[in-house]
């Protein structure tokens, strides 16, 4: 009997989408299943490193890459913009006519900040006065942008969770601060870190801790700010309740949303995330569809550490999917966060759906080197040598020693 | 956790003062829970709350604003004017729901 290859398309190759079909052509036969991944361009940036660009800590050469030679052999590229999933002929349209037909689809096309989503914020002034650090370009246009910075109010902005790398604005603000003091402009400047939640971040005992570093530099908080429209002209915010925020330089974090074509499909909630079981990624409703990394809307941050957590439960259980048996792998929302204090140093928080981000040790217990939910060198240093750690051995999915699950050894319950 | 008496019914609710098993919610309770917070219901607010109630069950979890608006095609700036200030939480209290988490 003949027996005919099936296909498995994935589409988006960024952080997840990459070390997905890495990992699978390992462990799928060549000759039982094809692999495709599909994406707009061969561009791939370690994201994480948008964050120093404004600062001059990264530069732009160590943090954009192409594509391809990270996609391994036996694994077909497609560049094109995709139009529509057709879930019921198994089919995805690219645009220009080209069709791929599927038996398995995963999405990894992540989310993207739509400074269109809100008003005013595609002005004249858009990457100048109103800056943002979410795209390569933006990164690129603030750091030229801050160069020319005397002093007055810089205003650091969220406007709706979720967004991808939730502790990234705050990360900002606290490099913001250290590096206006270098050069001696600390004085002068107002730092206000401006959001729609009640506090500095998500998380409670997170949130105190975070909450108390923003009082220790002299940062204004403004919480509970919904976000109508950005007045270019008189250089404000205003909130659906009527509030103003003025600026001097305002650094943006627009609406994050998945991308158009999830929507198109029918495939997302009202911000264009696939609903999925939030153990196992399979997409709501279907058998044959999954959703990864930023895409999904599982209830964890939108970080490269959960899109490396999750598909490393996501290999076994595909495996076990496709062989027609149940999946036996549940991924419990781990996320790992280093979040950069300033003045060389960072926290690291380390968290699951169930647990709060700890106090204590990583990744060995009561050693470390790595402290919890306190500011020290190391994590600095940590979240440095992990862009080598990126591009060397993550993207090519080879093992990093860190389990997917979340271990409490070594840490202390809140 | 603590007990507390509303509208006649033993609930339980958290430090907060939202109620920690909304199965405990009934709609009578919904104009206490808003008096206390400084609100008087009308039907707009009612067809939000029976929403937020639907889509709870249905979910699993509560709506987050974008959800209420889009789901219901009530603009932003409305719900601002029913629940004033923090509308999302509001909302969610009156109609004995966790807060909405859509930020994580």
């Amino acid at each position: 009997m003949e027996r005919t290859t099936k296909k498995l398309v994935v589409l988006g190759a960024g952080t997840a989408g990459t070390m997905i079909v890495n990992k699978l052509r390992r462990r799928l036969p060549r000759e039982e299943w094809s692999i495709t991944v599909v994406d707009k361009d061969d561009v791939h940036d370690y994201q994480p490193g948008y964050l120093f660009i404004p600062f001059g800590l990264n530069t732009p050469e160590q943090i954009r890459k192409t594509k391809r030679p990270f996609i391994h052999g036996g694994i077909d590229v497609v560049m094109g913009e995709i139009e529509r999933v057709d879930t019921a002929a198994h089919e995805v349209r690219i645009a220009g006519g080209r069709i791929l037909r599927y038996d398995q689809l995963v999405i990894a096309t992540g989310t993207s900040p739509r400074p269109d989503q809100t008003e005013g914020t595609l002005g004249p002034q858009w990457h100048k006065e109103v800056g943002e650090f979410y795209t390569y370009e933006g990164a690129l246009a603030l750091h030229d942008q801050l160069d020319t910075f005397t002093g007055g109010r810089l205003v650091v902005h969220i406007t709706e969770l979720p967004i991808k790398c939730p502790v990234a604005p705050l990360e900002f603000t606290f490099l913001a601060d250290d590096w206006l003091r270098r050069r001696g402009l600390r004085e002068r400047t107002e730092l206000v870190f401006v959001t729609p939640l009640d506090g500095a971040f998500t998380k409670p005992v997170a949130s105190r801790t975070l909450g108390g570093l923003l009082e220790e530099k002299g940062i204004t908080v403004e919480p509970d700010f919904m976000i109508e429209r950005i007045d270019q002209e008189r250089k404000v915010l205003v909130s659906f309740d009527e509030r103003e925020v003025a600026y001097d330089q305002l650094v943006t974090i627009p609406l994050n949303m998945g991308a158009d074509f999830v929507a198109a499909s029918g495939l997302g909630d009202e911000l264009n995330y696939v609903p999925v079981d939030k153990h196992t990624f399979l997409a709501t409703g279907y058998d044959d569809v999954f959703a990864l990394g930023d895409a999904s809307n599982i209830p964890t941050s939108k970080a490269g550490s959960v899109a490396h957590f999750s598909v490393d439960v996501f290999v076994e259980n595909f495996l076990e999917h496709v062989a027609g048996r149940p999946m036996t792998h549940r991924f419990d929302g781990h996320a790992n966060c280093f979040v950069e204090s300033g003045h060389g140093k960072a926290l690291l928080l380390d968290f699951n759906y169930d647990t709060e981000p700890l106090t204590g040790t990583f990744p060995i217990p009561k050693v470390g080197p790595m402290k919890l939910l306190g500011e020290s060198r190391a994590n600095h240093l940590g979240k440095l040598a992990f862009r080598h750690i990126y591009w060397n051995a993550l993207l090519p999915g080879r093992p990093l020693g860190l389990p997917a699950e979340m271990s409490m050894a070594g840490k202390n319950p809140a | 956790m603590t007990t507390t008496t509303i509208a006649g019914h033993e609930v339980e609710v958290n430090e907060e003062g939202f109620l920690t098993k909304p199965e405990e919610w009934t709609e009578d309770l919904a104009p206490e829970l808003a008096q206390l917070i400084g609100l008087q219901l009308g039907e707009e607010h009612w067809k939000l709350i029976r929403f937020l109630r639907e889509d709870y069950a249905a979910q699993g979890e509560t709506a987050t604003l974008r959800r209420v608006s889009t789901q219901t095609g009530t603009p932003v700036k409305t719900l601002f004017t029913l629940f004033p200030g923090k509308p999302a939480k509001k909302m969610a209290y009156v109609s004995g729901l966790p807060k909405p988490k859509g930020c994580v």
